[in-house]
């Protein structure tokens, strides 16, 4: 296996390799906290540290951890490591935390910080792994930080709680469209910004399981 | 009696734990491609779900809680910020054990779960429902109604996804909505389906 490059890692899962547009993971908290941009900002930072660092960590440790406790060795250095994250966002920013609520401790089983973990930091040296943990947290957190823009932008005329444009409520001429603060939208969301990738990385396009017959014409049917 | 029952119905349908709160997304669309395994994967979770609540509850309560030590001499003892760390080790350990347990007594449903079980220890549905608990001071039955009407509530959103994405293999998908594309969009309507149940007062 050659080894890839610190700039190959971190530039590579922004669009080509996009941990929740292809690898289809980390999801769960994708949907819930993007309903405003500053929770979305405070997700993505809180996963990248945690991704850098457990990658970090775990590939310091690889040739020791035992194969078969492996799973075990890195849960508990992901949990320490979202347990600070939790405890510095409860001292720092208590509202914030209490609008994330279930969803920090839920880095835990997101599903980027473990595959990573064992996916690349196992079989690669300490530097390597902790850019690439950076590289995954930053490809997660440019579709987190679209999503957050789009609809606290659109669904509450908002940026960051700033007036951008002003409400029909307040005297101005934008009406919301509160469906994009509600879950459902998210997924639509998720699922055009996914179209809008594919359509432009041909490569990454999904094979039909069954290939429909070509359309004919009626003359020729009958 | 009254009580749990609107908590199970709420749990199931209100806070659908896929559908509403987006717990469990990555095995939710891994895994459901076939009704069959996703039935299975379903019943998994709920015999996780319903074990794990109650005794993670046990645990917050009577070691972890603020001063919940205090039966052995220490009062002022605050261990609540090892939950994540307790949680999730326990998850682990149980499913671990239920393994083990089904492996030796129960073969059959151990090979129909197969590779799911291990998988479940990282499902965010499991934590998120013990977490839930915590934050809505749960008490011992009502974390266990809740864990099980949650687990429900997962089963049931999972094999209704597996059920529509069997029939829309067959359809014509434009080619880079293809597979998970159009896999979000439907969840998208199956959550806006189920938006509709939280007008429900009970």
């Amino acid at each position: 296996m050659s080894q890839p490059t610190i700039k190959e890692v971190l530039l590579n899962p922004l669009f080509n390799n996009n941990p929740i547009g292809l690898q289809i993971l980390g999801i769960c908290s994708a949907l819930a906290v993007t309903s405003n941009l500053q929770t979305a900002l405070v997700m993505s930072a809180a996963l990248t540290l945690v991704t850098a660092f457990s990658n970090l960590f775990i590939s310091m440790i690889r040739s020791q951890i035992p194969s078969s406790i492996r799973m075990i060795v890195q849960m508990v250095i992901i949990a320490s490591l979202v347990i600070v994250v939790d405890q510095v966002l409860k001292a720092f920013a208590y509202s914030l935390s209490k609008q994330l609520s279930v969803f920090v401790g839920l880095i835990i089983t997101n599903c980027i910080v473990m595959g990573r973990a064992e996916a690349f930091a196992m079989q690669n040296p300490p530097v390597l792994s902790f850019f690439d943990g950076i590289g995954n947290g930053l490809g997660y957190s440019v579709f987190l930080i679209a999503l957050g823009i789009i609809r606290e932008l659109f669904g509450a005329g908002k940026l960051m709680g700033y007036e951008v444009l002003p409400l029909i409520n307040d005297g101005g001429w934008y009406q919301p469209n509160g469906m994009l603060l509600l879950p459902p939208s998210a997924f639509f969301l998720i699922g055009l910004f996914i179209w809008a990738v594919r359509s432009w990385k041909k490569d990454q396009v999904e094979k039909n399981v069954y290939k429909m017959a070509s359309q004919v014409s009626n003359k020729e049917a009958y | 009696m009254e009580h749990y029952i609107s908590l199970f119905v709420r749990a199931v349908f209100v806070e659908n734990m896929a559908l509403a709160f987006f717990l469990g997304m990555c095995t939710f669309i891994a895994i459901s491609k076939k009704v069959e395994t996703s039935i299975g994967l379903g019943v998994a979770v709920i015999v996780v779900l319903g074990i794990t609540m109650p005794v993670n509850n046990l645990i917050y309560t009577h070691i972890l809680k603020d001063g919940a030590l205090a039966w052995a001499g220490l009062p002022d003892v605050d261990l609540s910020f090892l939950g994540l760390l307790t949680f999730i080790g326990v998850i682990a350990a149980l499913v671990q054990i239920l393994e083990m347990a089904l492996d030796k007594y129960v073969p059959a449903l151990y090979n129909a779960l197969g590779v799911f079980l291990p998988l479940i220890t990282v499902n965010c549905a499991i934590m998120g429902g013990s977490l839930f608990m915590v934050e809505r001071d749960y008490n011992l039955a009502e974390s266990t109604v809740y864990g099980i009407g949650a687990g429900v509530s997962w089963a049931l959103a999972i094999a209704a996804l597996a059920g529509i994405r069997e029939k829309l293999k067959y359809s014509d998908v434009p080619d880079g909505l293809q597979g998970l594309g159009i896999t979000f969009i439907t969840i998208g309507l199956m959550s806006l389906g189920f938006m509709s149940f939280s007008g429900v007062q009970l």
